[in-house]
């Protein structure tokens, strides 16, 4: 086992960086924390019934007039922090992760076909993602929100909320993918196991996917976990904006907006826990990407 | 060299062109105008001579180039909200948000070069490995939350500077500037270093890197054989080098800068374009939405020529043409 | 004035350290040219490195004594050592395209680095730099000296690079494979330049290099390094001509001569290479002749003409194409070997790549055997030429897609071209395949990383048989191979295509590895053929000016020196 750790750079690496672990950890429990909010989480905060106003604003057990029923305390409604938090981060990570995957699957596609088709092709894509560039990620999002609330007709909007903030914040990210992915693709195919494919006749297809794809995979690995923050950091700021999602299905940025009112009263925890929360999912994995590209790009280290 | 801006300008243009469609595109079919400017009283037939005066009968090419027309004439059409001319709401909006964007900026610049400056130069170093180890930190905390935290230390807990609005203002040729009064700096302080911390981090790990990049290639490898003097070295031969690629994503960070502001303008409730809109998207007031985004995209598109045109100051192989 | 004693440097690595140079010593007399030469991995270039003090983190010295004169090397700190670089010791690099700053003028290169070393004014400065530009042949220096680094050729670029290194009359100069990515003509103006800087100024040189012809041409004394150790040392003619150790002998008989051609090389094979199992290509072998349903084919090109897009350079005129070949003709007879040889920027890359059909000719036809061959994107996918014509290529490193398994790269033509069904029988053909090219079976389960570069070679090589051609392109399929890995190789494509009736397309800027290998020659120079015949006439006779002076230049060993 020792020996090969020893051998996989990768490895070696995390079994040697304590931050780099205790990231991993972190993240893995908020994720497994948030897959199994259902089954963990005290009570269910989007049902009604399950609270009620007579235990509002009760603040974490280690302070005064705290109970152990609510270790983290409640809000003014009189929901169980704990519960909120865990609903919420899994609201994030479902938002963020289909957000990235559809970014990413989009983006790669086309930075993919872009660099091995070339020419026209990629001068179109090419010029479409400048001016997605000139349009930054949070004015894409807002807008395509915007126009959401223009088209759909009011009775959809509450129900379509997630599927328009996943593909808004989507959108604005896939530009990320297909730069890296076209410009890794231009890196291969001066390499010449790629023109030994074509000179053999190989099909397109399968030399971008079969040949090329899995050489590009490491920086693509890295931008997936950093878009992944982004999503994530993205979703809470338009909810945070009071354009993402409503407050009776609040995300982790929907609650740290909620406890915006509560900033001069005193009732810390309802606004200080959940963008705790938030700060360290968002480290954690910023940090596992950092230690990536590292991995991949070790002349930075 | 001419042709390398021609081609930047051309493209330019072209991008401009395309986000006047986008917002052309929004105002013509996301929603109905004619609905949105007339109330629920307004007979069939004046809805319909409204919509022959505007122009919405027309061939979609023809009210496309009179819709860009119009930009470039500066008329900028009407609010559905306030009724105002956009031009206007926009334009008294413009200082706040520029002048945000441009103290920001400077705090990102100033201190984020020297920064990766340093950390590229003594990559192993304790104070190295704290800065970075701070700087991931400063990536991913959003910014909403830099602000709330900046607010409830500087402004609820200590009570030194405001937290909301420009404070003190002076005009000066009709521009409403922070910049002459003292009030007027102390309420840019927090927004300008909520919208900096970001933009620093990012400034302070692309210094690094491109650094660290330009320290292992051959000529400073060159030069050290030749003993130049350490300090020429770093800041004569290797950053210099580093500029070149820094100015092109400093160039792109501007409209970072742009969006970040918006976020920035909202905890803060600077009177900025960012914060108009906003309200403008709250309320599906088209025309504003569309404008805004004509007028970030010209700025971004004018501070990316500018980059092309440092670009080709710093680097001899763009000005003077090669041997071959 | 060097004198270098049990010199040991290690790298500290997590699997313990590695020692890189082991009990080195020598000696550099004043004007003296001491040769390095050895492999790669020899660990030539780090005793460079650790001289000048330059190692890379996180190597160090761990043992010996460095004096340069009176002064101790290893005794300076970090100052004092980086004071005396410049000074009294300098360095040439490989490339000259990217050991000059480029965004500074010469001119100030050249003043910012007498300045540091010496207290005279900038005008004194910059008056003996035009001196030095002046020796270092660059017409019209004071003008010139204006100029950034990329308004130079690569040959008046290295000269800019030994201006560089001389302009503060250093005792010693280490040059570190100086004219390696230099053309022909002008690595014998920069040797020339050298042997004369010895001469006249007595400035000490370290050669580091692995080519032996260029030790045989200007060094006076030789020290040979395999595995960080010196092997043998002295003087040239002693050292090459009557070599005592055995590393040295195989060196030598794995040297290519450029006089004459010779039946093999005496070297031992598959030294790197594991002993080969029970199978060692019987049924790979018998498999390919029994895929040779006919005789072998040739292939005739006649009047190719291939052209680039130009760089654009204003919008209103279209740019003026790039010519990279031009009126090429030539045919190849069946089963036999034709020689390309030509300088960098030649054309003889694209001529590969226009034959495979990744390049599409503006002109010309290409006939393959007696049927028509189409150039570029209209060759279809399906084209019987994408069988019959396989390749080796130049880079063993990128040429095998490095997340692939050997098996399944091996496997790759089996199944495209529907030679083989069977999954099973697939996967027994290519290990015995690896067999035959002296490759242990079992390298089917590895990946690419885990082979050394002549390994990776063969796999390649391999990998071309297993599609069954008729044809097969080599293009520098040597030349990043250490020179016992290429003779070894150069051994394993003879006897392949001696036993298959092969027709061979071997393409080189290497005029003796094409020499051993051809029977017929054609020499390119900018896109245009410049001579061709059969081999030995051009090598013997060469008609064209250009073909003379390539032969001329090129540095060489006394025969006598290769027994």
């Amino acid at each position: 086992m020792l020996d090969f750790i020893k051998r996989h750079e990768g490895l070696w690496l995390f079994t040697h960086s304590p931050s780099v672990m205790i990231a991993a950890i972190v993240a893995l429990a908020i994720l497994i924390g948030a897959v199994f909010a259902p089954w963990i989480a005290p009570v269910d905060p989007y049902d009604l019934s399950s609270f009620s106003l007579m235990d509002g604003l009760l603040p974490p057990v280690w302070e005064e007039f705290g109970t152990s029923k609510f270790p983290l305390g409640t809000d003014d409604q009189g929901r169980d922090m704990i519960s909120s938090i865990l609903y919420g981060a899994r609201l994030s990570l479902i938002i963020g992760v289909c957000a990235m995957a559809i970014a990413s699957i989009l983006g790669v596609g086309l930075g993919l076909a872009a660099g091995y088709i070339g020419g026209r092709f990629d001068a179109v894509v090419m010029r479409i993602a400048d001016i997605q560039l000139a349009l930054p990620a949070i004015l894409t999002a807002l807008l395509i929100d915007g126009i959401a609330r223009g088209i759909l007709p009011p009775e959809l909007r509450q129900d379509m909320r997630v599927v328009v903030l996943t593909l808004a914040i989507a959108l604005s990210l896939w530009v990320n993918f297909a730069r890296t992915a076209r410009a890794s693709t231009f890196v291969q195919m001066n390499k010449e196991y790629v023109q030994a494919a074509m000179m053999q006749g190989q099909h397109p297809l399968r030399i971008m996917f079969v040949h090329i794809l899995p050489n590009i995979l490491g920086p693509l690995l890295v931008i997936m976990t950093v878009d992944l923050a982004s999503a994530i950091l993205l979703e809470a700021t338009l909810s945070f904006l009071g354009i993402g999602l409503p407050a009776d299905s609040p995300s982790l940025g929907t609650l740290i907006r909620i406890g915006m009112q509560f900033l001069l009263s005193g009732e810390w925890w309802i606004l200080w826990i959940p963008t705790l929360f938030l700060i360290a999912l968002v480290v954690s994995i910023n940090v596992l990407g950092d230690f990536l590209r590292d991995v991949f790009n070790p002349r930075l280290r | 060299m001419v042709f390398f801006l021609t081609k930047r300008l051309i493209q330019s243009v072209f991008v401009m062109l395309a986000v006047a469609f986008l917002a052309f595109s929004l105002f013509r079919y996301v929603g109905d105008p004619v609905s949105q400017m007339t109330g629920v009283e307004t007979s069939v037939e004046d809805r319909e001579r409204l919509r022959e005066d505007l122009g919405l009968n027309d061939p979609f090419v023809y009210q496309f180039v009179r819709f860009t027309g119009d930009l470039l004439k500066g008329d900028f059409g009407y609010s559905y909200r306030t009724r105002q001319p956009v031009a206007e709401m926009i334009a008294s909006r413009i200082p706040a948000t520029l002048e945000l964007g441009l103290v920001a900026l400077m705090i990102s610049l100033l201190v984020g070069i020297p920064a990766g400056v340093y950390t590229a130069l003594r990559p192993r170093g304790f104070a190295t490995q704290t800065i970075l180890m701070l700087t991931l930190v400063g990536v991913s905390i959003p910014t909403f939350v830099i602000g709330i935290m900046l607010i409830f230390f500087f402004g609820v807990q200590l009570g030194w500077l405001p937290t909301f609005g420009r404070g003190g203002t002076v005009s000066v040729g009709g521009w409403e500037t922070s910049f002459l009064t003292i009030d007027g700096w102390r309420s840019l302080i927090l927004p300008a270093l909520t919208l900096g911390v970001y933009q620093l981090t990012l400034t302070m790990r692309l210094v690094r890197a491109e650094m660290m990049d330009v320290m292992q290639s051959d000529y400073i490898r060159f030069a050290t054989a030749r003993g130049v003097p350490m300090g020429r070295m770093y800041f004569r031969h290797a950053l210099s080098n580093t500029m070149v690629p820094v100015i092109t994503i400093i160039g792109l960070q501007f409209g970072g800068v742009i969006a970040f502001s918006i976020v920035t303008e909202s905890v803060f409730q600077w009177p900025g374009m960012g914060l108009l809109f906003l309200e403008s998207i709250r309320f599906v007031d088209i025309p504003v939405m569309g404008v805004y985004l004509v007028v970030i995209a010209f700025f971004f598109v004018l501070v990316n020529l500018i980059v092309d045109l440092l670009y080709v100051l710093i680097d001899p192989r763009l000005r003077i043409s090669d041997v071959s | 004035m060097l004198r270098v004693e049990n010199l040991t440097v290690k790298f500290p690595s997590r699997f313990g350290d590695f020692t890189a140079v082991q009990d080195l010593s020598m000696t550099i007399k004043p004007g003296e040219i001491h040769g390095l030469v050895g492999e790669s991995g020899a660990g030539k270039s780090t005793v460079g490195a650790a001289i000048i003090g330059l190692l890379q983190s996180p190597g160090y010295i761990s043992d010996g004594t460095m004096m340069l004169g009176d002064t101790d090397l290893r005794g300076l700190d970090q100052q004092e050592a980086h004071r005396l670089r410049g000074k009294r010791i300098s360095m040439i690099f490989q490339d000259p395209q990217t050991s000059l700053n480029p965004l500074m003028r010469i001119e100030d290169q050249l003043v910012e680095t007498i300045l540091a070393h010496e207290d005279i004014s900038a005008a004194a400065a910059k008056s003996r730099a035009i001196d030095l530009l002046e020796e270092m042949g660059i017409k019209d220096a004071a003008s010139r000296m204006q100029s950034y680094p990329h308004q130079f050729s690569g040959g008046m670029r290295q000269r800019v690079v030994i201006a560089l290194a001389l302009c503060t009359n250093p005792e010693l100069i280490i040059a570190d494979e100086p004219t390696t990515a230099l053309d022909v003509a002008v690595q014998s103006q920069v040797l020339d330049l050298i042997r004369r800087l010895a001469e006249v100024r007595k400035v000490g040189f370290m050669l580091i290099t692995h080519d032996i012809g260029v030790i045989a041409r200007i060094a006076d004394t030789v020290t040979v390094m395999r595995h960080g150790k010196g092997i043998e040392s002295g003087p040239t003619a002693q050292v090459l001509g009557n070599p005592v150790h055995t590393y040295t002998k195989q060196l030598m008989a794995a040297v290519p001569p450029l006089d004459r051609k010779i039946d093999r090389f005496m070297v031992p094979e598959k030294d790197d290479i594991v002993t080969p199992s029970m199978n060692s290509g019987a049924q790979a072998e018998a498999w390919l002749l029994s895929g040779t349903k006919s005789d072998p084919i040739g292939l005739s090109l006649s009047d190719i003409d291939v052209t680039f897009p130009g760089v654009r350079t204003s919008i209103f005129r279209k740019p003026d194409p790039f010519v990279a070949l031009s009126e090429i003709s030539f045919d190849v007879r069946p089963g036999s070997v034709m020689g390309i040889v030509g300088e960098s920027g030649s054309g003889k890359s694209t001529l590969a790549k226009t034959l495979t059909g990744l390049v599409k000719p503006a002109n010309g036809t290409m006939t393959l055997g007696s049927a028509d061959l189409p150039g570029g994107k209209t060759r279809a996918r399906k084209h019987p030429s994408r069988q019959l014509m396989q390749m080796v290529f130049q880079d063993p490193f990128s040429s095998l897609n490095s997340r692939h398994k050997i098996g399944d790269i091996l496997a790759e033509p089996l199944w495209l071209y529907g030679l083989v069904k069977d999954q099973k029988e697939r996967q027994e053909l290519c290990a015995d395949m690896l067999g035959l090219v002296g490759m242990p079976p079992e390298a089917i389960n590895k990946f690419p990383h885990q082979f050394s570069g002549g390994q990776r070679q063969r796999i390649a090589v391999a990998r071309a048989l297993l599609a069954r051609p008729k044809i097969l392109i080599c293009d520098e399929p040597t030349s990043a191979l250490d020179v016992s890995i290429q003779a070894q190789l150069l051994n394993l494509l003879k006897d392949l295509q001696k036993a298959f009736g092969l027709t061979v397309i071997f393409i080189s800027h290497n005029l003796s590895v094409v020499r051993q290998m051809s029977d017929d020659v054609v020499v390119l120079r900018n896109g245009r053929i410049q001579e061709k015949g059969p081999s030995e006439q051009v090598y013997e006779d060469p008609k064209a000016d250009y073909t003379k002076r390539l032969l001329e230049l090129t540095p060489t060993m006394p025969s006598q020196w290769m027994s």
